[in-house]
C-alpha cells in the first residue's frame, strides 16, 4: 500500500479558504499536491450531494472549508452550512458512511499557514484510511451504465 | 368513536364540510377512507392501530379541490398538520381537525395552537420494533452499518411509496425529477438508492413528524424511517429543537443561531 496517494477534493469558497490557500502559495509553503480544489461563492452554496458525487467519482477524502463564523462574505452563509453539516454528518454516520474521511474547517485569508496544515493533516489521515473502496464498489453499477449510455 | 361519527354526520350534513377523511376497516387494518355523504359516516373507525398520517390526503389538490374537509389525525398527522400549516400549505378555515384521545374522548380542534398544546400533554405513541433496531444499528461498527444499509437499500427499486406516503412530500417537481443536473440517476443501483434516500432524509430536515408512514409504506419493508429518525434526533440534540416544537417554528436548516455547537470542524 505504500503506492497509495489519497485522491483528496477541496470544496473551498472563495472569500476565505480560497484566498488562504493563494497565500499559502504565495507564501512559497510546500504542501501535499494531493488536493484538488473546487472554487464556491460561499459554504452555503456547498450543496451535501456535491461531497457524495466526489466520493462516487473516486476521492478518498474530501476537504470542506470557508469563512470562519461571522466573517461570511454574504453574513450568514457559512451559519447556514454549518447547520447543514451537522446533520448530515450524523446521518452519514449512521448509514455507516465514513465521515473520518471528510474534513470540516474554517481557514481565513490570513491563514496560508493553517492551509497548508489542514492538507498535510488530511492528506496523512487518508493515507491511513487508504482508498474508499467500499462507497465506490455501490457506484460500480452506475459507472458500468453510463459507460453503456455514453459510449455504446 | 360514536361520538366522532355523530361529528362526522353533523358536519356533513349541515354542510360545514363537504368531505370527511377518516379510517374505515380494511382486510387487515384500518384503510383510509373518503366520506362526502352522511349516511356512510358510520363506517368510520378511530382506535390505537389507526396510525397512518392521513394528513398526506390534505395537500393532493385534485382530491381537496377547494372543499372544506374535516380529517381524523392520528399523533403524528397532528404534527404533520402543525408543520403544514407553518409551511402555508393549509388553510385554518378550510379545515376541520378531529381526534380521539388516548382515554377516547373525541376532540375537535378550533385554532392551531390547541393542536400544539395537545402534542405537549398527549403521550408520544411506542415503537418498540423500531427502537430495537436502532439500539443495534448504533452498537455495531461503521463498516456492519454500511454493509447493513447497502444490502437493505440495494433492493429499493425506486417506487417512490416512501414519497408518495409522505405529507411533507408535497413538491410540484422533486429533486429525483430534476436532470439538469442529474443529481440522482433515475433507475434503481445501490449508490443511486443511497442518494436518493440520504436525499429524502435530508430534506426532511426539522420537517419530520416522525410518524413512520415512508417505512409503513414501502414495499418491500426497508426501514427508511429510521433515516428520517435519525434526522430528528440530530435537530433535538444539536439544535434544542423537538419534533413538536420544530412544526411551530421557522425551518431549521434555514434560520441558525451563532452559538451552534459543533465538534468536527477545525
Amino acid at each position: 500500500m505504500s503506492e497509495f496517494e489519497p485522491k483528496i477534493v477541496a470544496f473551498v469558497c472563495n472569500w476565505c479558504t480560497y484566498a488562504g490557500a493563494d497565500l499559502t502559495g504565495t507564501s512559497r509553503m510546500k504542501y501535499a499536491s494531493n488536493v484538488k480544489i473546487v472554487r464556491f461563492p460561499c459554504t452555503g452554496r456547498i450543496d451535501f450531494m456535491l461531497l457524495l458525487k466526489a466520493f462516487a467519482e473516486g476521492a478518498d477524502g474530501i476537504i470542506v472549508s470557508g469563512c470562519h463564523p461571522n466573517d461570511c462574505h454574504y453574513t450568514s452563509g457559512n451559519f447556514h452550512a454549518r447547520r447543514r453539516w451537522v446533520v448530515f454528518r450524523g446521518l452519514l454516520d449512521f448509514m455507516g458512511i465514513d465521515v473520518k474521511r471528510i474534513q470540516f474547517s474554517w481557514v481565513s485569508a490570513a491563514e496560508g499557514a493553517k492551509w497548508a496544515e489542514i492538507v498535510n493533516s488530511t492528506v496523512a489521515a487518508i493515507r491511513e484510511l487508504g482508498p474508499y473502496i467500499e462507497y465506490r464498489k455501490a457506484a460500480d453499477y452506475l459507472a458500468q451504465q453510463e459507460k453503456e449510455v455514453f459510449n455504446g | 368513536m360514536d361520538e366522532l361519527r355523530k361529528k362526522a354526520t353533523e358536519l356533513l350534513q349541515s354542510g360545514d364540510v363537504q368531505m370527511v377523511i377518516g379510517y374505515e376497516k380494511g382486510t387487515k387494518g384500518p384503510r383510509p377512507c373518503f366520506i362526502s355523504v352522511p349516511e356512510e359516516a358510520h363506517k368510520l373507525i378511530f382506535d390505537e392501530q389507526c396510525t397512518g398520517n392521513l394528513a398526506v390526503y390534505l395537500t393532493h389538490k385534485d382530491l381537496i379541490a377547494g372543499q372544506k374537509v374535516a380529517i381524523t389525525a392520528s399523533y403524528f398527522a397532528l404534527r404533520s398538520i402543525l408543520r403544514l400549516f407553518t409551511e402555508n400549505q393549509l388553510q385554518a378555515d378550510r379545515l376541520v381537525v378531529l381526534t380521539v384521545s388516548v382515554d377516547k374522548q373525541l376532540i375537535v380542534f378550533t385554532a392551531v395552537d390547541d393542536i400544539a398544546a395537545y402534542l405537549q400533554s398527549a403521550p408520544v405513541p411506542k415503537r418498540e420494533d423500531d427502537a430495537a433496531l436502532i439500539a443495534r444499528l448504533e452498537a455495531i461498527s461503521r463498516e456492519e452499518r454500511w454493509a447493513f444499509w447497502t444490502e437493505e437499500l440495494s433492493k429499493c427499486f425506486k417506487c417512490y411509496a416512501c414519497r408518495a406516503a409522505c405529507p411533507m412530500c408535497y413538491c410540484n417537481k422533486c429533486i429525483v425529477e430534476e436532470n439538469r443536473p442529474q443529481w440522482i440517476q433515475p433507475w434503481a443501483s445501490t449508490l443511486a438508492n443511497v442518494e436518493w434516500h440520504i436525499n429524502r432524509a435530508m430534506h426532511m430536515t426539522g420537517r419530520c413528524s416522525d410518524c413512520g408512514a415512508c417505512g409503513a409504506a414501502c414495499p418491500l419493508g426497508l426501514p427508511i424511517h429510521l433515516l428520517t429518525r435519525r434526522i430528528v434526533q440530530e435537530v433535538q440534540e444539536n439544535f434544542g429543537i423537538g419534533a413538536n416544537e420544530a412544526v411551530q417554528k421557522d425551518n431549521v436548516l434555514s434560520t441558525f443561531k451563532p452559538e451552534d455547537k459543533e465538534n468536527f470542524i477545525r
